[in-house]
């Protein structure tokens, strides 16, 4: 029986990143269909109706949401290049800190982002608290998988891809190299990989997205 | 069969969350020392266990710890797999469904059950009321497709997502209880209303869902001291 499998993305969700990542480290054959998330489609709608988000998996008409969860179900159906460690403590390390990633890094730096002065003072203190957690968990690994890129490094990706981003975009370093000297290693390293670097969403149009964001939640913030 | 003392379980009776991995224990027919934290103070052991967010449940596993609930029941279900039956399912898409609603639950459900206890003015309450109903309806819709016909989640047995959903239901009859509102409502969600009955008098269940009584009065103990939900 013949394959189908679609991705529902957008070209700089991280999100969907995760996913498109995942199926190209295993070899599968995929189609993208990019969505447009202020006209949703009705396949979006109908596939991921409690949520309206991307990105959503169809594997021969059925879907899958969440990215994480997503990013599972990839590696239980295509065997090849396997993201998460067999051993069930290795996996429940990686999934803890996944999750860690998305409810605390990820908002923490959302917030370093959109705020300023004191705030982002503020905030930036949380995120390098939460950076250094990762900091140690790299210790003795070259990747968070190990050897090689595994589920956690895909998890944390967004983290190496929008470091650039913000140092152009507010002119600080988010990961510095002093202070976090392994896990800017690591942003290297994956950033440098197979796969990895070949699907970069384009750096220019990502600055002039992040730089408009920003305007948007400052705008937001002055006015009430 | 593990060993006496090689798994210990940091938590507390009340916590939903703290029930799950229990709930999966029993279910492997895995014997565990329960180290009970006193409400209102950490301990030494769960501070040095779970460092980054110093919250039960804290599974040890011949000393290693491992933390967050949900995490905590993959493991267990991966670290005896011949006892008792599979938590999670076995095909992929079905297990991908499981995780699903188990995230919905935590992100999106749980939140707004807390929500009612926080609700400031009748409008507020009612506004949170709704949600909660709201969410168990779309819960309910998951269950017919899910179960099949099967009394669990799962199927014939307790599975993740019963044990996701169903360490609420001691707090869901609480909250029925100090609101004068039915939520699990025969006449709205059938189906959840009877999965309750179920769940809360199965065997790996029962010695660990509270009394509805007990946790009413531990929900006014709390009431008073702050207006936050059970520790995690």
């Amino acid at each position: 029986m013949a394959e189908e499998v679609k991705l529902l993305k957008t070209w700089s969700s991280p999100f969907s990143l995760r996913v498109s990542w995942a199926l190209q480290l295993k070899g599968v054959q995929y189609e993208s269909v990019l969505e447009d998330l202020s006209d949703k489609s009705d396949l979006l709608l109908q596939y991921n109706p409690v949520y309206k988000k991307i990105p959503v998996l169809l594997h021969n008409g059925r879907p899958i949401s969440e990215s994480l969860i997503i990013l599972e179900y990839v590696d239980e159906t295509w065997k090849q290049y396997p993201l998460l460690p067999q051993d069930p403590y290795a996996r429940a390390m990686a999934r803890f800190w996944a999750k860690f990633g998305d409810d605390k890094v990820l908002p923490s730096i959302w917030t370093v982002f959109i705020s300023e002065g004191k705030e982002q003072e503020a905030a930036l203190a949380e995120a390098s608290e939460h950076l250094q957690k990762l900091e140690e968990e790299l210790r003795g690994k070259k990747f968070f998988g190990g050897d090689n890129v595994g589920y956690l490094d895909i998890a944390l990706g967004w983290l190496a891809n929008l470091n650039r981003v913000f140092e152009e975009t507010c002119s600080f370093k988010v990961v510095d190299r002093e202070r976090f000297p392994l896990l800017f290693a690591w942003l290297e390293e994956f950033s440098d990989a197979p796969v990895i670097k070949d699907s970069w969403p384009p750096h220019d149009k990502l600055v002039a997205r992040f730089i408009a964001l920003r305007h948007k939640h400052h705008a937001k913030s002055s006015s009430t | 069969m593990a060993k006496v003392g090689e798994v210990k379980l940091i938590g507390a009776w009340p916590s939903p969350f703290v029930m799950r991995p229990r709930i999966a224990l029993n279910l492997k027919g895995v014997e565990y020392e329960f180290l009970e934290e006193k409400f209102g103070g950490k301990s030494d052991l769960l501070l040095r266990s779970n460092p980054v967010h110093k919250k039960i449940p804290v599974l040890l596993h011949a000393d290693r710890p491992i933390c967050e609930s949900l995490v905590i029941v993959q493991y267990i279900d991966k670290s005896w797999p011949s006892s008792g039956p599979s938590i999670l399912p076995s095909d992929p898409y079905d297990r991908a469904i499981a995780r699903f609603w188990a995230a919905y639950i935590d992100e999106k459900w749980f939140p707004s059950m807390s929500g009612i206890a926080r609700a400031q003015g009748e409008e507020a309450k009612k506004a949170a009321i709704d949600q909660v109903a709201e969410g168990l309806s779309l819960l309910e819709d998951a269950f017919g497709k899910i179960s099949k016909g099967k009394p669990f989640f799962g199927g014939d047995a307790i599975g993740f997502l019963d044990i996701a959903l169903g360490c609420f239901i001691g707090w869901l009859r609480v909250t029925e209880r100090t609101q004068g509102v039915k939520l699990l409502d025969e006449a709205k969600v059938p189906g959840l209303a009877k999965w309750a009955g179920r769940f809360c008098a199965d065997g790996a269940v029962k010695g660990v869902m509270p009394e509805t009584e007990k946790l009413a009065e531990f929900a006014k103990l709390i009431m008073g001291k702050f207006k936050a939900p059970p520790p995690q």
